[in-house]
């Protein structure tokens, strides 16, 4: 476990890999919720906080309950219950707790259930960090720091293109390109332009 | 029977899951590189949907209104986990080139869609083709993205030269080729649809 590891996974979890420019992960409330910046910002933390407390989660489960027990193939059926149920704890919890949050983005967190996003970081990080039905060294800090990487790169990409939407409000669009393909067509721009970190190489 | 074909055929154009409903975005583009690819990730979400909504429309009387869509996550993942073991034994070429994006059918919004819209309120045999209907129209959906993308980006098809000389885009291979592809096409399925209007 050192430095230069945490700013590789840093560097290619917000950049190259973006998860939404280059993975496609989470695409759906990326197009849908993107047309303007404060419900945009209220669902990327919801995400990035639920991609966090998930990755550590499965890392858990996969770990102490999966591995010894060989039942490696449940990853699947295990990690997507494990998430919807924390989605629908931290519903509940934000909802009794603090009324102004859950108005901010309660509405977002049934939605991330069903967001690639949070399985897929899941999913990546059993299949970065273990090898060979066993843990490498230090794959639990990896695991939650991929998580907040990739929670950040879903904000960075959100808060661009729900800039660039808000400024496209006023302007003449052909009736055709209205809404989804626009929208399509912007994030290829985007992607296109964060394909320039794709060169990046390390060591 | 009239009716069974009509849910049949609705899924492949008049609601077309990717065109029309533009549901279960994320796997359709990630893995539409080559045709090959495309084809494998349809027959593999087509399998999950025909089973998901054959089963919820099976125990739907049984499920309490409140958790549902739990219960309709673990039958949906059962059988995602059946393809993706089925994949990994029968092609593990095709699974290594899917990669995450196969567990990853278990969120497909095409998936948990149809049992929540359509399976939990039909009887078991217009669910039956009702997921055939949209599995098919997915693959279909999959194979005109990829194999526009494959042919731009590559100038092949199926991994066959289609036309000697052919300097290839490459962009069409990367992920922001995937996003105008799709934004192009969905564009010109509205305008089409304007039109007729």
């Amino acid at each position: 476990m050192n430095i230069q590891e945490f700013l590789t996974i840093f560097i290619s979890a917000v950049f190259i890999y973006n998860v939404i420019l280059s993975r496609f992960l989470g695409l759906c409330s990326f197009i849908a919720i993107s047309k303007e910046t404060k419900p945009a910002l209220a669902m990327s933390f919801a995400v990035l906080f639920v991609i966090t407390m998930s990755s550590i989660i499965t890392w858990l489960v996969y770990r102490f309950m999966l591995l010894p027990f060989n039942l490696t193939y449940l990853r699947t059926i295990s990690f997507i219950l494990v998430i919807a149920t924390f989605v629908q704890l931290v519903e509940m919890v934000v909802r009794k707790s603090s009324l102004q949050l859950y108005r901010a983005f309660g509405i977002y967190l049934p939605l991330i259930t069903v967001n690639c996003a949070v399985l897929g970081v899941a999913v990546l990080n059993i299949d970065m960090f273990f090898a060979n039905g066993k843990q490498l060294a230090g794959s639990f800090y990896y695991s939650i720091f991929q998580g907040i990487c990739v929670g950040l790169g879903y904000t960075l990409a959100m808060l661009l293109m729900s800039g660039i939407r808000e400024r496209l409000e006023l302007c003449d669009i052909p009736r055709s390109l209205k809404d989804f393909p626009l929208a399509f067509i912007i994030a290829a721009i985007l992607s296109l332009s964060f394909m320039g970190f794709s060169g990046f190489k390390f060591y | 029977m009239k009716a069974l074909i009509k849910e049949f055929t609705k899924g492949i154009i008049r609601e077309n899951p990717t065109f029309v409903l533009v549901l279960g975005l994320c796997p359709t583009l990630a893995v539409s590189v080559t045709v090959a690819n495309g084809i494998g990730m349809g027959i593999a979400a087509t399998f999950v949907l025909l089973g998901s909504s054959v089963i919820v429309s099976l125990v739907k009387d049984f499920i309490p209104g409140r958790i549902r869509i739990p219960c309709y996550i673990v039958i949906i993942a059962t059988f995602v986990t059946i393809a993706e073991m089925s994949m990994k034994a029968y092609s593990p070429v095709l699974d290594r080139a899917l990669g995450i994006y196969v567990p990853l059918i278990v969120v497909n919004c095409i998936v948990l869609g149809r049992a929540e819209a359509f399976a939990c309120k039909n009887s078991m045999a217009s669910s039956f083709f009702d997921g055939l209907g949209m599995g098919l129209g997915f693959t279909l959906a999959l194979i005109l993205i990829s194999g526009i993308r494959e042919f731009l980006g590559s100038g092949q098809l199926l991994g066959h030269t289609l036309i000697k000389g052919f300097e290839p885009i490459f962009v069409f291979g990367m992920p922001s080729g995937a996003l105008l592809v799709i934004g192009l096409l969905l564009g010109f399925f509205n305008f089409l649809k304007n039109r007729k209007r």
